[in-house]
């Protein structure tokens, strides 16, 4: 090919929120860009549950609300505590959701990302699919130059490659910019795809008009290991799946199929899915070390963003929005060093960090810096016990059945003592409540 | 909790698309006498059951159906016991939805 022999101003290995973000926003400002994606098209890699921030396709996209694959916007969140027979749960649903431009919608990421794709190509980008990028090129000094697909043809060059490439993030790794995750900070998600008429899932989640409706749970649907259930509406389809940490999956050896196929069987589940049809089963890591497991962001002749970057919220399940918006500075950053004519040195490229602790994305990690260690080490207890706690005090307060009130206060509490002993409550609280700080 | 679990995953994978590279499986288990604990947690853990535990006591990989999220390689490719690439360019999982 021709164009390989041309040096590009920028490489973006990965088609994903955070490799389209940096591809779009650099070509936007002029700059030469060349992406690759091992999949077939963009999208045929990744996995999400998913919902899209908007804000931060805002800041990229202004209009995309025009054209982008959008399935519902959200306007109600379950927060469910389970055990084997029941929820409790904290809803909010508000009409405030219904908006001119709405704030948060559920997505198809191979849909989704196929548009954002055509965005990037549509701004000047040259996006080669079907390319595995196999080794990172550098020079004398050991700044990267360029890189190696799995194509013909030799290397190819670039001032800078962006690594977009993922939670697994093999290239990085291996090259040695940066560890390769460690179990306990990565989630292993499963989840299904399940088709249902679009009038069927507006009456059973009492929907209307795009509206759209997302449950997330946590508790004995998780076997004691630190994890999350979710349940996300789309327009005429239902994403199913449960996510839980590697390190807990490979010491209590569950299958994350049998979880799944537990949680579809939940009597609060079974019959929000009943007559659907599984049209596809997908398997993904999100990391979840926060803020303690950001690696090298930046060095001679590269920079890492997103999930590669392990830049993902797991308290508020926020991983998309961090990742597009990781990609924009990265992009911007290098835009700002190219204007005036600056080497995409590691002195140079500290900008994108710079840029990005003055972000959200840093100052939310940081907030919760503490968290994953908390719930790593305690879950167990707070993914187990206190569910079944909750669950059972729930049902002592609703159950009429001529026990005088003040017995069965004393017995709730009696069993949570029993449980967690009146230390272990207060020390969970206490430090529960400083890793939220 | 009561419940009647499919240990199956075939009936799961069999809704994906894939395009195998016949002949070049992207992840190879290093011949060993012994499964080390996370090597032979993979013949749960891995979600497409990859994974399978020979008559001999040895694991076994069969890579056609793995969704490339990366489990076994951050629980085993640090010790050596797997080696782990990148399917080549368009072969692999091809996620329909995602």
């Amino acid at each position: 090919m021709d164009m390989i022999a041309e040096k590009f101003d920028a490489i973006v290995i990965g088609a994903g929120m955070s490799g389209n973000a940096a591809a779009y926003t650099m070509a936007s400002h002029g700059l030469k860009v060349l992406q690759f994606e091992r999949g077939e098209y963009p999208g045929s890699k990744n996995v999400q549950g998913a919902i899209m921030y908007a804000n931060m396709l805002e800041k990229i996209i202004p209009d995309f609300r025009d054209d982008a694959p959008l399935e519902r916007h959200l306007v109600e969140q379950r927060l469910w505590v389970m055990d084997d027979t029941s929820h409790t749960g904290m809803h909010y649903r508000s009409e405030d959701f219904n908006e001119a431009k709405p704030n948060r919608y559920t997505i198809i990421r191979a849909q989704f990302d196929k548009w954002f794709s055509r965005k990037v190509r549509a701004a000047g980008a040259t996006v080669l699919c079907e390319t595995t990028v196999t080794e990172l090129v550098r020079d004398a000094k050991d700044k990267v130059v360029g890189v190696r697909t799995d194509r013909a043809g030799g290397a190819i060059f670039a001032d800078v490659v962006i690594l977009a490439e993922g939670v697994s993030g093999l290239l990085g790794t291996r090259a040695g910019l940066r560890e390769m995750p460690k179990p306990q900070s990565v989630a292993l998600a499963v989840k299904e795809m399940h088709f249902l008429p679009e009038d069927v899932i507006e009456q059973r989640f009492g929907l209307k008009g795009g509206e759209g409706c997302v449950i997330e749970a946590v508790g004995t649907i998780s076997r004691g290991m630190a994890g999350l259930g979710f349940l996300y509406t789309n327009k005429e389809s239902i994403s199913l799946g449960i996510g839980c940490l590697v390190s807990d999956f490979g010491a209590t050896m569950q299958s994350p199929y049998a979880l799944l196929d537990a949680l579809k069987d939940h009597p609060s589940i079974r019959p929000l899915i009943a007559g659907s049809e599984v049209k596809e089963y997908a398997a993904h890591l999100i990391p979840e070390g926060g803020y303690k497991a950001i690696p090298q962001l930046f060095g001679d002749g590269w920079v890492v963003v997103g999930d590669a970057a392990q830049l993902n919220n797991a308290v508020h399940r926020e991983g998309s929005n961090l990742a597009m918006t990781s990609g924009r500075i990265a992009a911007e950053a290098i835009v700002q060093v190219k204007r005036r004519n600056g080497p995409m040195t590691k002195q140079n490229l500290v900008l994108y960090k710079t840029m990005l602790n003055k972000s959200f994305v840093v100052k939310d990690l940081k907030k919760y810096k503490d968290m994953p260690a908390l719930l790593h080490t305690n879950s167990r207890n707070f993914f187990t016990t206190y569910p079944q706690l909750m669950s059972q005090a729930a049902q002592n307060f609703m159950r009429v059945d001529g026990t005088p009130k003040i017995e069965k206060e004393k017995a709730t509490a009696a069993a949570m003592i029993k449980a967690r002993s009146r230390w272990g409550l207060v020390s969970d609280a206490v430090r529960l409540a400083l890793a939220w700080r | 909790m009561t419940v009647a679990v499919t240990l199956r995953v075939e009936e799961k994978l069999y809704q994906n698309r894939y395009l195998v590279d016949s002949g070049r499986p992207h992840i190879k288990v290093r011949p060993h006498a012994r499964p080390s604990a996370n090597l032979l947690g993979l013949t749960r853990v891995c979600p497409a059951q990859c994974y399978e535990l020979n008559d001999q006591g040895q694991v076994e990989i069969t890579a056609d159906g793995c969704m490339e999220c990366g489990t076994c390689r951050v629980l085993c490719e640090a010790s050596g016991e797997i080696e782990w690439n990148y399917p080549r360019g368009g072969f692999g999982i091809l996620f329909k939805f995602g």
